[in-house]
C-alpha cells in the first residue's frame, strides 16, 4: 500500500511538471477545455431554464401536478362529467404534508358575449385563495383585481379576450353554458379583473369566475369538475400521486401531470437526454485537441519514456502517468470552466429578457423572460462526461507510450 | 541474485534491406562482484549485449540467466520489476528526467520501489555527497554540467545498491578529470559494496580500470582476459 502511495506521488509529480513543460500548448488546451465546459454548462443552464419555464407554464395551464376527475372528463370536459367534492379518506390525504395546495374547480365550455362580440371559452370556477398556487393568474392581473371569494360575482378575463370582445374592466358580459340537463344557463357578470399570461392562448380562452357562483349558474349543487393538487416539486410527484391514488374512491380517475399532458412529459424526459447529447458533442470537438496534446506530449518524450522503462517502471505505471497527465489537464480545465459558468450564469438567474424573440418563445410555450438554471445534476453530468470521455480518449496515447521499445526509445534523438 | 550467464545469444537487426548481426552466438558468464569492461569498435555488439543483459532488448535466440531467472523469457512487467530491484543503468547521454531535480532524479527509482520518504532522503543525501554533488540537490538537469549530470545518473544507478550496474560509454561525454573521478567511484563501489559492474567502452583509460576485459567484434567475443 505504501509503495502504491509513493508510486502515485511519483506519477503525480511527473504528470504535473510534464504538463507545464510546454506552457503555451497546455494553456491553449486549458483554454479550449475551459471554454468548452463553460459552453456545456452555460447552454445547458439556458436550455434547462427555458424547458423549466415551458413545463412550469404548461403545468400551470393544466393546472396542478395531480388531477382527480370523472373518468370521462378529460375526453369530454362537459358539465355532466362532474364529481362530488372530496371527503373522507381523500380529504384526509389531501390535507397531509406533501400537498402544498389543493382545490376544487369547475371547468366547462361556454360562450362569452359582450355588447359587440362573442367568443368560445373555457369557463373556470375557481377557489380564488388557491389560484395563486395553481394557475398563478392572481399574480398576473394587469387591471382591476382577482376574485376575492368563492362567492364573488365578478369575472376575470384575459387582455386578449377583452380586446377581441371589444370590452374592458367594469363592463358587463354574458356567459352562456349548459346545465347537466342540457338546458342553457346564462347570466351576466361584471369584469372585475383583466390578466396577462405568458401564453397567448390562455389569455384568449381561460375565463375565471368564483366556484360557488358557477355551481349556482350550472345547477350542480356542490359538485365540481376536478380536484387539483399541487405538490412541492413537479419532478418528484410520484410518492404523492401514489398516496392520493390509494385514497381516491372508485369511479374517479386520478392522473399526474405527465399523463395528462404527454407533450410536457416527453419534453421533461427528453431534456436529460438532450443535455447528455449536447455535452458529448462539445466534448467530441474538444477531444481532438486533447488527443493531439497527449500524442505530442508522448512524441516529445519518447526518450524519457524509454528511460523510465529502463529504470524499471512497469508499462502499467506509464499508462497511469499519461492518464494522470490527461486527468490533471481535464480537472484544471473543468475547474476554470465551472467557475466561468458559475460567474456567468448566476447573475442571469434573475432573468434574461428575450422579448425580441417573444413570439417564437410563446409558440414553444415559454415566456419572454428566460431564467437560466444551473443545476447540480447538469454540472455533475458535464464534468463526469468530460472526465470519463477524456480518460477514454487518452488511453490510446498512453497505451502507445507504454508499448514503446526502451532501446529504440532511448536512442531517439 | 548474482552471476550472469549468457548462452548462445543471437540478435540481428534489419536496416533497410540489410540484416545486421548484433550478437552472434555469444557465450559469457559474469560472476557477482566482477568489474568487467566490454570493449570493441562501434557496431561490435557491446551495447546490444548490455541491453540484452539488462532486459531492455530481447535476443532472437539463446538464453540469459541472472541467478536462476531466465531474463529472456520474462514478460514486460516482471522484466521491469527485475530492472527496478536488481539493475542500475548508466547511459552515455546522461538521461535524466528534465522536470525533476537532482535529488528527485536519484529518488525516482526508490519512489517506484516504495522506499519510505525518510530513508529515501537519507540515502539520496549520502549518495549525492559521495558523488560530489552536495549542495546541488535541488538543481534541475539543465542547471548542471555534463559531468555533474552523469554523476546524478550514477547516483541514481547505485543508490539502491543493485546487484548489477550496466554502464554504456559512461565517460564518453566527460572531460578526463570527470572521467577518472567517475571510474574511481565505480571501483570504490565495486570494492566496498560488491556491486557487479559491466561497462561498455572503447576508451582505453576506462579499460585500464577493469579487472576483466572482454573484446568484441562483429557481435562475437574475440577475447576475454583478466587484468
Amino acid at each position: 500500500m505504501r509503495a502504491l502511495g509513493q508510486q502515485f506521488n511519483t506519477l503525480l509529480t511527473l504528470s504535473w511538471r510534464n504538463l507545464w513543460r510546454n506552457h503555451r500548448r497546455t494553456l491553449i488546451m486549458l483554454g479550449a477545455i475551459s471554454v468548452g465546459v463553460w459552453a456545456m454548462i452555460f447552454m445547458t443552464a439556458l436550455m434547462r431554464g427555458m424547458v423549466d419555464d415551458m413545463l412550469d407554464q404548461g403545468i400551470r395551464n393544466l393546472p396542478g401536478h395531480i388531477q382527480i376527475q370523472h373518468p370521462l372528463f378529460l375526453d369530454d370536459p362537459s358539465v355532466v362529467n362532474n364529481i362530488p367534492p372530496p371527503d373522507g379518506a381523500l380529504q384526509q390525504a389531501l390535507n397531509q404534508p406533501g400537498v402544498k395546495r389543493w382545490a376544487t374547480r369547475i371547468r366547462v365550455p361556454a360562450v362569452i358575449a359582450s355588447e359587440r362580440e362573442s367568443r368560445g371559452i373555457n369557463l373556470l370556477g375557481v377557489e380564488p385563495a388557491a389560484e395563486a398556487d395553481l394557475s398563478g393568474i392572481p399574480t398576473q392581473i394587469s387591471d382591476g383585481r382577482f376574485l376575492d371569494s368563492n362567492q364573488d360575482e365578478g369575472i376575470v378575463i384575459g387582455a386578449r379576450l377583452a380586446r377581441d370582445l371589444e370590452t374592458r374592466l367594469g363592463k358587463r358580459v354574458v356567459v352562456m353554458s349548459q346545465d347537466p340537463d342540457n338546458n342553457i344557463s346564462e347570466r351576466g357578470f361584471r369584469i372585475v379583473g383583466i390578466y396577462r399570461a405568458e401564453i397567448a392562448a390562455m389569455e384568449e380562452f381561460n375565463v375565471y369566475a368564483a366556484r360557488d357562483t358557477l355551481q349556482q349558474l350550472l345547477g350542480i349543487d356542490n359538485r365540481v369538475s376536478q380536484i387539483i393538487a399541487v405538490g412541492n416539486d413537479y419532478r418528484n410527484i410520484e410518492p404523492l400521486y401514489r398516496r392520493l391514488a390509494a385514497a381516491t374512491p372508485d369511479g374517479l380517475e386520478i392522473k399526474p401531470w405527465y399523463e395528462i399532458d404527454t407533450y410536457l412529459a416527453a419534453m421533461f424526459n427528453m431534456m436529460d437526454g438532450f443535455v447528455l447529447v449536447w455535452v458529448i458533442i462539445i466534448f467530441m470537438a474538444l477531444s481532438f485537441g486533447l488527443v493531439n496534446t497527449l500524442v505530442m506530449a508522448v512524441f516529445e518524450r519518447v526518450r524519457e519514456i524509454g528511460l523510465i522503462q529502463a529504470l524499471g517502471m512497469r508499462p502499467r505505471l506509464i499508462v497511469y502517468q499519461i492518464l494522470l497527465e490527461s486527468l490533471l489537464l481535464l480537472l484544471t480545465g473543468l475547474t476554470i470552466g465551472n467557475l466561468l459558468a458559475l460567474v456567468t450564469v448566476k447573475p442571469l438567474e434573475s432573468g434574461l429578457d428575450v422579448s425580441i424573440v417573444a413570439e417564437g418563445m410563446a409558440m414553444m410555450g415559454a415566456g419572454s423572460m428566460l431564467y437560466p438554471k444551473l443545476t447540480l445534476h447538469d454540472v455533475v453530468l458535464a464534468n463526469t462526461v468530460v472526465i470519463i470521455l477524456g480518460i477514454l480518449t487518452s488511453i490510446l496515447p498512453a497505451w502507445r507510450a507504454a508499448r514503446l521499445n526502451p532501446v529504440r526509445a532511448l536512442n531517439t534523438t | 541474485m548474482s552471476a550472469i550467464h549468457c548462452h548462445q545469444l543471437c540478435k540481428t537487426f534489419r536496416q533497410g534491406d540489410e540484416i545486421i548481426t548484433g550478437l552472434d552466438h555469444v557465450d559469457i558468464t559474469i560472476e557477482a562482484g566482477e568489474f568487467v569492461c566490454l570493449s570493441g569498435p562501434s557496431g561490435s555488439g557491446k551495447t546490444t549485449l548490455l541491453n540484452a543483459i539488462g532486459g531492455l532488448d530481447t535476443p532472437d535466440s539463446g538464453e540469459i540467466r541472472m541467478g536462476d531467472i531466465r531474463i529472456d523469457r520474462l514478460e514486460r512487467g516482471p522484466l521491469a520489476d527485475m530492472r527496478l530491484h536488481h539493475i542500475g543503468f548508466v547511459f552515455q547521454a546522461y538521461n535524466l528526467i528534465p522536470v525533476l531535480s537532482a535529488r528527485e532524479n536519484v529518488e525516482f527509482v526508490m519512489q517506484v520501489q516504495g522506499v519510505p520518504a525518510r530513508e529515501r532522503h537519507r540515502k539520496t543525501s549520502e549518495i549525492l555527497r559521495e558523488v560530489g554533488l552536495e549542495g546541488m540537490e535541488e538543481r534541475r538537469p539543465a542547471q548542471l554540467s555534463g559531468g555533474q549530470q552523469q554523476r546524478v545518473a550514477v547516483a541514481r544507478a547505485i543508490v539502491t545498491r543493485p546487484d548489477l550496474v550496466l554502464a554504456d560509454e559512461p565517460t564518453a561525454n566527460l572531460d578526463s578529470v570527470s572521467a577518472s573521478q567517475l571510474m574511481d567511484l565505480f571501483v570504490e563501489l565495486n570494492q566496498n559494496h560488491r556491486i557487479t559492474f559491466v561497462i561498455a567502452t572503447h576508451d582505453k583509460r576506462v579499460m585500464s580500470y577493469a579487472r576483466r576485459l572482454i573484446k568484441m567484434q562483429d557481435g562475437k567475443i574475440i577475447g576475454d582476459e583478466a587484468q
